[in-house]
């Protein structure tokens, strides 16, 4: 219930959400996404719902990049836009 | 290292550019840490699904990290010797068996006269009303953690190739 | 392109903003989804069910209905997941061998 916390948590996870999106390698991009799924771990375990950042931990930081990893097996790495 | 995706499955993240030539070296580490920390990832695993009455967890979440250590033998040991130690039928079989005893633990209440999934009325659990309940929600945790575990590891396999 | 992209999106932004003062604030007693069934499961969870851990309890039990869909859920998507992709490959196969070209 710390509300700097709660701001810089948002900020940080809107800039990775944009770095995201534009970065060109996709490796990267999948990076970046498994962060911001970390730092919303990080948010919902400030905001008092554990069981949540637990599910987000696991789940959004581990195992969708795994998954997308596994995706990008069969693309190219570079994005087009 | 230059990872380049253009090889057909991932047969190990490490060794997949340069096989020949950095297997050995990749394959120490990643062999010694990966055969120590998948049975530690499990045991908390275990911990989190039994552990539920208590702190934050449950089915879902346990059977989620099962599935993250067993991606993290497919991943580190490439498919031979990871298929091994977890066929790849075995997800498709535990995703089914665990939505089925689900299914079985609500439709077991109506047989003794109670609602559907009320753990209340299965008689075997425990003397009281609350011991009944306590065991019922144990077991439909352990039955996600089963159903959760199978399927994340049989979209893995689908995804990469492996269960055919 | 890129600029009426981005104008509607920080119009949907200050949208959602502005409707989110008219929210209850977080952990509010008073709020309308914390005064029908809540105090039922936090008085009596551990009377009826011995579990200290309120979510498990309301997930598992209270509203065990829904958890069974969820079930239900990921495994139809792990299912079809499985049926959707194996049948691509298989049809990859037929054309130019697959395992050739790996």
């Amino acid at each position: 219930m710390i509300w700097q916390l709660d701001f810089w948590l948002m900020v940080v996870l809107v800039i990775f959400a944009i770095a995201a999106l534009e970065v060109r390698d996709l490796l990267a991009a999948v990076g970046i996404l498994t962060g911001y799924s970390f730092l919303m771990a990080l948010l919902f375990a400030e905001l008092g719902a554990p069981d949540v950042a637990l599910t987000e931990a696991a789940l959004g930081a581990g195992l969708t990049g795994v998954f997308l990893l596994v995706a990008l097996f069969f693309f190219d790495r570079t994005s087009e836009d | 290292m230059s990872l380049r995706f253009d090889s057909g499955l991932p047969e190990g993240l490490a060794g997949s550019a340069h096989r020949g030539m950095s297997r050995t070296y990749h394959s120490l580490f990643v062999d010694v840490v990966t055969k120590a920390m998948v049975p530690m990832i499990q045991v908390f695993a275990f911990y989190v699904i039994f552990h539920g009455h208590y702190s934050p967890g449950g089915g879902f979440q346990g059977g989620v990290m099962l599935a993250a250590s067993i991606m993290l033998l497919r991943l580190a040991m490439g498919q031979e010797e990871s298929f091994r130690r977890f066929p790849p039928d075995w997800g498709m079989l535990l995703a089914a068996g665990g939505t089925l005893l689900f299914a079985v633990l609500g439709v077991l209440p109506m047989v003794f006269g109670g609602n559907f999934l009320d753990y209340e009325y299965i008689p075997f659990l425990g003397a009281e009303a609350a011991t009944r309940r306590y065991w019922g929600i144990l077991l439909a945790e352990v039955f996600i953690g089963f159903l959760v575990w199978g399927a994340l590891v049989a979209i893995y396999d689908a995804l990469s190739g492996g269960g055919e | 392109m890129r600029i009426i992209s981005i104008s509607l999106l920080l119009l949907l932004g200050g949208v959602l903003a502005y409707a989110s003062g008219d929210l209850p604030s977080r952990g509010d007693p008073q709020a309308p989804a914390s005064v029908h069934v809540s105090p039922h499961y936090i008085e009596n969870s551990l009377v009826e069910m011995e579990t200290p851990n309120m979510v498990t309890a309301v997930l598992a039990d209270y509203r065990a209905f829904d958890t069974f869909g969820e079930a239900v859920v990921v495994f139809t998507a792990a299912l079809s997941c499985l049926l959707i992709l194996i049948r691509r490959r298989r049809e990859e196969e037929g054309d130019e061998g697959r395992e050739g070209r790996a």
